[in-house]
């Protein structure tokens, strides 16, 4: 295992920058999840540190060497594909095999290692199949298992999930973390589902249009995020963002320039009436969504639509008037125009 | 009653006109391609006195014409030769034609282009133009008359590079990235990871030289001249020009011929169709 350091890492297509500069240091050990929407560069960069892409410009290290010129397999990572990319002419034992390819192991001992990520991947009974005669998940778990043959410096995880149903997704979710606590690797692992990043990560960076926006634990990026993208990508539903005078408060914050409220739907509370500070908002229901142990409310405030949550027991109608309230102390505040967060708590 | 409104749906169905054209016309097309075959094989069953006589079916079949074929003159000698020429002329071309058509499909190198149209122009000129150079060159080089004479224009082609590099470029990226992270080099990402998703298309290029070189006639008439080098389709002309023209012994000769050829046709068609590909992506 190892840590990995980027430094000002830079990359060009063409003409376009795609990454500018990123800086990030992750530790030995440590599970990283790279979030973003889609084309903000999550995957330009974990493959420029798989080798798999030139580095424009700036610093990659894997342990204490500089691998910027050392092609993928002098680098020792592994990486698991969004496509899996197991390869469907051999049987799952042949591609997990494969992993130890460049490495000088007697027969007995390739078998045994092979035969054991077989048996912590639950692959055993299937060991003689050929990829066509697999299930999804199972697909998955061959190309974690080619992977975590080899003992690398570090994993790599392109949207490794992202193929699965939502189950089976929830599921390979824990068995990924369980074999990260297991093995005690340096993992990147890059997704555009936050549910992921949030239940998975030991640190979360939130990238954009080829920046970091934002990097931390995940319950302190939940808790403080630095502006209104990284408030809305993280959580879900969504964090509410409307302008401060809509919701009854003054328009304007110090210095007069206009500020945007952020609240979780989770700590908007529907049906509790107006009380003296914190934030009251209330509006016709446009939509109700009973999820079982709470229902999500969405209402109209002005030309907002908000999202709420009523207890379980309390379904509002479709175009009944509620009101809803939060604390003073969920409410997040934003500068209109910078979208970043002005104070935080 | 139910049956009553179901036969009219169904004879609809059953009396289409498109499909009656469609089954006719390759009928006609089926027995226009088997008419000669079976002559082939029915000439190749008569004495020289009833190749005239018509009849599907011999009056006296006889199996004298294999015999002579078999025992006299040259014939196994021309059948090895020719599958010393048709086996190593595909072989090369699986090689050489899917390592250009790779490298073509997967990397990115500055002329490129270049190089691809280049090869695709040459599939435009016609072999009649090229027989003259590539006799001088053999001349020069004193491949006149030998196996490598016969062999070395078909050695790569064109069409076979182009078939190939289209074909490579439906296998995806993650493969090879995924075997270079493996630690594979790039000729054995090409040859134990590229190759095998390709079989269809090696099948198909296998079938496709292997006739191709099987039945060739042009081009090792001209560079052979000694009859021990003759392959098969040249060495059964020769029935004709010695001996008069002796039908049943060519008939014999083409039938005996067709043998290789719908082994080969037969052991690789299964491949053809085998999509195999897909299955180490997705769910
Ligand atoms: N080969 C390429 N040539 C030119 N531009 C590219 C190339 N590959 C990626 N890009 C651009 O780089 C940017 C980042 O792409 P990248 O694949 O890293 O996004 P991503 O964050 O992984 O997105 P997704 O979540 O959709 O996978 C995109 O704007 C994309 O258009
Ligand atoms: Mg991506």
């Amino acid at each position: 295992m190892a840590t990995i350091s980027l430094k000002n890492l830079t990359k060009v297509y063409g003409k376009a920058e795609v990454i500018h500069g990123i800086d990030l240091d992750i530790a030995d050990g440590e599970f990283v999840v790279f979030v973003g929407p889609s084309g903000c560069g999550k995957s330009t960069t974990l493959r420029m540190i798989a080798g798999l892409e030139a580095v424009s410009g700036g610093e990659i290290r894997i342990g204490d060497r500089v691998v910027n010129e050392l092609d993928p397999k002098s680098r020792n990572i592994a990486m698991v594909f969004q496509n899996y990319a197991i390869y469907p002419h051999m049987t799952v034992r042949e591609n997990i095999a494969i992993g130890l390819y460049t490495q000088n192991l007697d027969k007995e001992e390739k078998a045994r290692r092979v035969e054991n990520a077989a048996q912590i991947l639950g692959l055993t009974d299937f060991a003689d199949r050929r990829p066509a005669a697999l299930s999804g998940g199972q697909r998955q778990r061959v190309a974690m298992g080619r992977a975590m043959v080899r003992d690398p410096a570090a994993f790599l995880f392109d949207e490794p999930l992202s193929n699965l149903d939502a189950q089976l997704r929830a599921q390979m979710r824990i068995e990924i973390k369980a074999l990260h606590q297991r093995l005690g690797s340096t993992i990147a692992y890059v997704t555009h589902d936050q549910v992921e990043a949030m239940t998975m990560a030991d640190r979360i960076v939130v990238m954009k249009d080829g920046h970091i926006l934002q990097q931390g634990r995940p319950m302190d990026i939940y808790a403080n995020p630095v502006d209104v993208f990284t408030a809305r990508f993280i959580g879900t539903p969504s964090m509410n963002i409307i302008p401060s005078g809509l919701a009854g408060g003054p328009a304007a914050g110090d210095g007069g320039r206009p500020v945007l409220l952020g609240v979780r739907p989770q700590d908007l509370h529907v049906g509790q009436a107006a009380a003296a500070g914190g934030l009251t908002l209330a509006g016709p229901v446009t939509a109700v969504e009973p999820l079982g142990p709470e229902t999500l409310v969405h209402f109209r405030v002005g030309e907002e639509t908000v999202i709420g949550t009523a207890p379980a027991t309390q379904i509002p109608e479709v175009g009944s008037e509620v009101s809803a309230r939060a604390e003073d102390a969920q409410l997040h505040r934003f500068d209109a125009e910078t979208e970043k967060a002005l104070e935080s708590r | 009653m139910t049956s009553v409104t179901e036969t009219p749906g169904l004879a609809m169905s059953r009396i289409n006109p498109g499909a009656i054209i469609r089954w006719t016309i390759l009928f006609i097309g089926g027995v226009l391609m088997v008419t000669p075959l079976l002559y082939m094989f029915s000439t190749s069953l008569k004495t020289p006195g009833q190749i005239y006589d018509l009849r599907l079916i011999p009056a006296e079949p006889t199996l004298a014409n294999y015999i002579e074929v078999l025992r006299e003159g040259d014939f196994m000698r021309w059948f090895i030769n020719s599958s010393i020429v048709a086996v190593v002329v595909t072989l090369s071309n699986l090689f050489f034609d899917s390592l250009v058509g790779y490298t073509l499909a997967k990397f990115k190198f500055r002329g490129r282009r270049f190089v691809f149209i280049a090869i695709l122009s040459t599939l435009m000129i016609p072999t009649e133009m090229l027989v003259i150079p590539w006799y001088l060159m053999s001349a020069q080089f004193g491949w006149l008359d030998t196996y490598w004479g016969i062999m070395f224009p078909g050695m790569t082609t064109a069409f076979g590079t182009f078939l190939m590099k289209q074909f490579f470029e439906t296998v995806p990226d993650d493969f090879l990235e995924a075997a270079r992270i493996d630690g594979m080099n790039e000729f054995t990402i090409w040859w134990k990871i590229a190759m095998p998703l390709v079989t269809p298309a090696l099948s198909a290029l296998a079938i496709f030289t292997f006739l191709g070189n099987w039945t060739a006639f042009f081009w090792p008439l001209i560079v052979t001249t000694s009859k021990e080098l003759y392959t098969l389709p040249i060495g059964l002309t020769s029935f004709a020009v010695e001996q008069a023209i002796r039908w049943e012994m060519i008939m014999t000769g083409a039938a005996l011929a067709t043998i290789p050829t719908l082994v080969i046709f037969l052991v690789l068609q299964r491949f053809i169709v085998r999509g195999v590909m897909l299955a180490g992506l997705k769910g």
